[in-house]
């Protein structure tokens, strides 16, 4: 029987705190961890990163591996791996889980290849196989149209999360667990790469990742006057407007509107979607909304098969009496 | 600059939805019929970036892709782009393969081809969007790498990355020789124009065989992988929209508003 043991996240933070992809990847973490009877880990990288271990602990974790150097400050290829590899060494965890984040999406594959294990990306559900005790990673595939389950023959068997597929616990900060400092043993000279400059998006209102409620549009709103309508029901709704690719190609909307395979994910309460026909593209960055509901022309239009709910129409004549109404609704 | 980009042929991944069926046997996807394979579009990203290298500061773009039954009017399209050659790993022994074999593969027939400064790949590929590849060619290659690559400047020996991270960008500068993975960011993939397809014509790809790249047998295709697939499926879905209507759109819309109200979604 393999040696490894446990269940390892690896914590992200943002402005000082634990990242919410980490926070969700401990409460899922927590689970899979009692289904092998095995322990928790979460590991803090970075700079001056150590104070967040009780935050980790009180997320579910029952140990905190702490590698804090100043050669972590940034996320680099050539700082991470090294000292993920050293740590992974010393922790032995049989499953390593990580955000399907821009850290995550780089460091888990090297990692695996360095292990000389495998990586799932993306996954959207991780669960225990109870005869074999392995670690079973679903993921989709084909760009949403399928769906794929994998298992790794070696360990650790490692996988990135998408934002929003695992729920955290509740925090309690009066649990306990061990914390475990682990030298990082970086080499300045072997760092090949230099982070000069950190730009963040701009976003007026709220982020889209971040929105309860996303209106989005697809080809069928044909202008920028078009969108100014979605997003005056997206501020009704206090939301964030989306689009698919040709609304973006076509400068109707700021490219980062762009929802889909290779846009955002969202996984929004609601999901408004109007004038889009649901090709598996858009749908992969979509389709793990609660409710979708559809406004379009084409009754044969595929996103009536992705919708709980729908409005066969000219969307010029639905939206808007669609927010009237909703206002009227609203204020009450 | 000499640059090596993978591409791959995959079935059409804009071919419609209906189409798209998994075979019987529930580990592979059935080719829809009447739907002709395409050049990966994330592959086409990175055929974009090494162009936009070349463009800027010259050099020769060699493409290099695996599998087997490349369609040769399909795979030749980067040469028709302005690639400057094509190789193919051409082999039935390479089928069946997961990251690892492909990245293996790919990083040998790399060694082989042996002068390059950078080797670009897609973010992922369409067909499987595993997302590995092109950190497992540099980690088999020993070479530093950026992923998600928005856009590159080459200055003074060294590439200049922007990358895309969660909350923006970053600017990475990066050693010679390197691997860069390509976002869709980098910008649409050109056209081919009528002189490059005339020029793809009558160039002739290199075909490579395993022995050719001197891999392990053990290591290639199905034999060298590393994970299992243990069940591919269509998700189901529920197919239970219900439709609000009314008389003429507004009062459909109207009703959609007091439905939504109604099952507190709202």
């Amino acid at each position: 029987m393999a040696e490894n043991k446990g269940v390892l996240v690896l914590c992200e933070t943002k402005d000082g705190k634990l990242a919410s992809i980490s926070t969700e990847l401990l409460g899922g973490g927590r689970k899979l961890a009692q289904d092998l009877g095995q322990e928790l880990a979460a590991v803090l990288v970075g700079s001056g990163v150590g104070n967040l271990a009780q935050e980790a602990i009180a997320y579910g974790a029952d140990k905190v591996y702490v590698v804090d150097d100043p050669l972590l400050k940034d996320y680099q290829t050539d700082s991470y791996v090294p000292a993920m590899e050293k740590m992974v060494s010393q922790a032995a965890p049989q499953v390593i889980i990580m955000g399907q984040t821009s850290i995550g999406r780089d460091l888990a594959p090297r990692l695996a290849f360095r292990l000389k294990t495998a990586a799932s990306m993306g996954c959207l559900e991780l669960s225990i196989d109870p005869s074999s005790k392995k670690l079973l990673q679903t993921k989709p595939v084909y760009g949403g149209n399928a769906q794929a389950v994998f298992s790794t023959e070696s360990f650790p068997q490692i996988a990135t999360i998408r934002p929003k597929a695992m729920a955290p616990l509740a925090p309690d900060q009066s649990r306990k667990g061990e914390v475990v400092k682990v030298d990082a043993g970086l080499d300045a000279a072997a760092i090949r790469t230099k982070v000069l400059e950190k730009v963040p998006e701009k976003v007026e209102g709220i982020k889209l990742e971040d929105a309860e409620v996303v209106v989005s549009g697809g080809r069928g709103i044909g202008s920028t006057e078009g969108f100014a309508q979605l997003e005056e029901l997206a501020r009704l709704l206090k939301g964030a407007v989306g689009a698919t690719r040709p609304p973006c190609d076509n400068d109707w909307v700021p490219a980062g509107a762009q929802i889909g395979l290779t846009g955002k994910i969202v996984t929004p309460e609601l999901y408004i979607a109007v004038a889009l026909s649901g090709s598996s593209q858009h749908m992969s960055g979509c389709s793990s909304a609660k409710t979708i509901v559809a406004i379009n022309k084409d009754p044969e239009a595929n996103i009536f098969r992705e919708a709980r709910f729908g409005v066969v129409g000219d969307w010029k004549k639905i939206v808007p009496a669609f927010t009237e109404k909703l206002k009227e609704l609203l204020a009450k | 600059m000499n640059m090596i980009v993978c591409i791959k042929q995959v079935i059409d991944p804009e071919a419609p939805p209906a189409s798209f069926k998994i075979d019987p046997s529930g580990n592979k996807v059935v080719p829809p019929a009447g739907v002709s394979p395409v050049v990966d579009p994330y592959a086409e990203y990175a055929v974009e970036a090494a162009l936009k290298v070349k463009d800027a500061s010259g050099g020769k773009v060699t493409a290099l892709s695996l599998g087997s039954n490349q369609l040769r009017d399909i795979v030749k399209k980067p040469l028709a782009m302005g690639a400057d050659e094509l190789i193919l790993l051409e082999d039935e022994a390479f089928d069946g393969a997961d990251s690892w074999s492909t990245a293996y593969a790919l990083a040998m027939a790399i060694k082989k081809i042996g002068e390059y400064d950078i080797v670009f790949c897609g973010r992922e590929a369409s067909d499987w969007n595993a997302g590995q590849v092109g950190s497992g060619i540099a980690e088999i290659l020993g070479l530093p790498s950026v992923t998600l690559a928005e856009k590159i400047d080459i200055t003074d020996g060294k590439a200049k990355v922007q990358r895309k991270t969660d909350e923006g960008y970053e600017v990475v500068e990066i050693s010679l020789p390197c691997l860069i993975t390509a976002s869709n960011e980098i910008g649409e993939p050109r056209y081919p124009t009528i002189k490059g397809i005339m020029g793809a014509k009558k160039k002739e790809p290199v075909v490579w065989k395993p022995a050719d790249i001197g891999v392990d047998a053990a290591q290639i295709g199905a034999q060298g992988r590393h994970t299992k697939l243990v069940k591919l499926f269509q998700p189901v879905r529920e197919g239970k929209c219900e439709i609000i209507e009314g008389e003429g759109p507004e009062e459909a819309a109207a009703n959609l508003a007091v439905k939504l109200r109604e099952v507190k979604v709202l």
